[in-house]
């Protein structure tokens, strides 16, 4: 499972990347989505994977740790936030700029 | 009450924020005005009963919803934090006093904005708990963009699309070294961290150091050292006035976090793992300083030679840092409160100049004379001197405390290359200045009568500050003094925030 978990949250960090040093604001908004959905996996992941935890300690030795939980959950809402405000900042842009280019150019090379 | 000072700089600016969404406070936004600026001078007073309790030396600490660290998340008071408190509410008094001559009204909801950075800034200096302090960044920073595109305009967007996409990247970069760390020692609370770091499993320490270093990328992204200031000069120099004044405190939050996380967490008691960003902050500050004494040469627009002023502070501040020393922390917490507060009202005086010379802006060309040219060369004078560290303003005295405070081949780097960037920003801001008051074509003045407002949160920054911190040098410096003493001691903070000794976690 540890592979698996690993090998995903890789792949997703990668295209995260390479899409996020793209020249157009479409790819490097959705290269930022990508790289915080692979964060918040890997939040979830930090405590240790384990599974047959119990949710909340009755008694049980083996529970699953909840603050990682809750620190994903913050994650997300925060992503959520920024994401929706720089997709709202990529389209004024394209509007004030008429192009979509991250540095304004009217004509580049790529 | 006393005990719930500490929660007062983050829940006044929040309420504030909340009070000043209502629209329906009149259109002429007076009574929005009127709330921002109160609320901005008791966030002030607050500060200065904070720095009042922390003198004492004593660290106090307040347990939000009463969950008990390392439970709980915690603000922890102590001379460093109430320090940055009280230099961000001098700094926001004059940066919220300018904003009410006119610059607020070219957007919505400036006051609001300006509050909720407040708020986060204050929170970001105040947290012990390594993820709430990443909580405080996202607020501070969500309210930084937001203000960032206050009046619109195609440079400002330009600017933040950079800003934005780089700080979102710095973000996921501070949740994955947060989660690195969490996962190593099993605590987010730095005072507990701390005590786990000190005796950790020698097969963690990989993975303590991977997590620390990653850290050290994000706060360097925040403080704009060297390879990753690129977003700087340019969202500094577009930023409107008031907006740019408060950004001054920006990246010394950075260089807070840098303090606070590596003297705290890699102190002597964590073996082989103590000072570990040390040699990476040294050099790469030196590099910041030759950089950013070249950027001030280079600079062609008054507002762009701030923001790279700004850089060399940095640069300054982070050499202090490199140094870890408590002289060099004392001298470079000197330093900071001066530099933050000139280079904010720097950037408030270089917007007057600019409305004044109209077409000319702040170009750094010829243009006509200016109608109150007078009290702005005065001004500009009095920043220079004091930003470019010559004697007898604060910058002087910061400069050479810092100076004094390298010793052996430190001395060899720091002074050839600290003294050369003094000399580039004084030669720049000579030459900005001749150009700007002297070389003048002929012709009648032009601009208008600048409003009392401005004048005031100019002159509150960068005339005053650097006279109170030079006439008021003693005081300061022995409180900088026990900070620094306090800081090299972390000992004190974790066992006030874990009394109990070896409970099992």
């Amino acid at each position: 499972m540890e592979a698996l978990y690993a090998i995903t949250t890789g792949i997703l960090t990668a295209c995260g990347l390479y899409l996020t040093l793209r020249g157009r604001t479409f790819p490097v908004v959705v290269g930022l989505t990508l790289l915080s959905y692979a964060v918040n996996l890997f939040l979830f992941s930090m405590g240790g994977l384990t599974t047959h935890g119990a949710v909340i300690i009755d008694g049980a030795r083996d529970y699953a740790d909840p603050l990682p939980q809750a620190l994903v959950l913050t994650a997300i809402v925060i992503g959520f936030a920024m994401t929706a405000f720089v997709v709202i900042l990529a389209m004024r842009a394209r509007s004030e700029m008429g192009n979509d280019h991250v540095d304004g150019k009217k004509d580049d090379h790529e | 009450m006393t005990q719930h000072l500490i929660i007062l700089p983050i829940v006044l600016p929040l309420i504030a924020g909340i009070l000043l969404l209502y629209k329906r406070l009149g259109r002429l936004s007076q009574t929005k005005r009127l709330i921002s600026v109160v609320a901005t001078v008791l966030l002030m007073l607050v500060s200065v009963a904070l720095v009042k309790q922390a003198a004492s030396g004593e660290v106090t600490y307040y347990a939000l919803g009463s969950w008990q660290p390392p439970f709980g998340i915690v603000l922890v008071l102590d001379r460093l934090s109430a320090l940055m408190v009280a230099v961000t509410s001098f700094l926001a008094v004059g940066a919220v006093v300018y904003s009410c001559a006119g610059d607020d009204e070219q957007g919505s909801n400036f006051h609001g904005l300006f509050q909720w950075q407040l708020m986060g800034i204050n929170g970001a200096f105040l947290t012990g708990d390594l993820f709430n302090l990443f909580v405080f960044f996202e607020v501070l920073l969500l309210a930084s963009y937001a203000l960032l595109l206050h009046g619109g305009g195609k440079a400002k967007i330009q600017a933040s699309v950079h800003y934005v996409v780089l700080n979102i990247a710095g973000s996921s970069l501070f949740l994955i070294a947060a989660g690195v760390l969490y996962g190593a020692t099993g605590t987010l609370n730095m005072a507990d961290m701390a005590d786990r770091i000190a005796n950790l499993p020698a097969e963690r320490e990989g993975l303590v150091t991977a997590g620390a270093l990653m850290l050290l990328v994000v706060f360097g992204l925040k403080a704009a050292m060297l390879p990753l200031y690129f977003w700087l000069p340019r969202t500094y120099g577009y930023a409107p006035a008031p907006v740019a004044a408060l950004f001054a405190i920006m990246t010394k939050i950075g260089i807070y976090a840098i303090l606070r996380v590596y003297m705290l967490l890699f102190s002597e008691q964590a073996g082989a793992l103590a000072a570990l960003e040390q040699p990476w902050v040294w050099w790469l500050a030196l590099a910041t300083l030759v950089v950013a004494g070249m950027g001030v040469l280079a600079a062609r627009d008054l507002r762009l030679l701030v923001a790279y002023l700004i850089l060399i502070s940095v640069g300054t501040l982070l050499a202090g840092v490199g140094m870890r020393t408590p002289e060099a922390v004392s001298a470079l917490l000197y330093y900071l409160i001066h530099t933050t507060l000139v280079t904010g009202g720097l950037f408030l005086l270089a917007a007057m100049i600019g409305t004044q010379r109209g077409k000319a802006g702040t170009r750094l060309v010829k243009g006509r004379p200016m109608a109150e040219g007078g009290g702005l060369a005065l001004l500009f004078f009095v920043g220079a001197v004091a930003v470019a560290g010559l004697p007898p303003l604060s910058g002087a005295l910061g400069k050479a405390l810092l100076l004094n405070a390298a010793d052996g081949s430190e001395r060899l780097w720091l002074w050839p290359l600290l003294l050369l960037a003094g000399l580039t920003s004084l030669v720049a801001l000579s030459r900005a200045g001749s150009t700007m008051f002297w070389a003048s074509h002929r012709g009648s003045p032009i601009g208008e009568v600048l409003p009392r407002a401005q004048w005031f949160g100019v002159t509150w920054l960068v005339a005053l500050a650097p006279i109170l911190l030079v006439v008021f040098a003693g005081p300061v410096g022995d409180y900088t003094q026990a900070t620094a003493e306090q800081l090299a001691n972390p000992e004190a903070l974790i066992r006030t925030l874990l009394p109990a000794t070896g409970d099992a976690p």
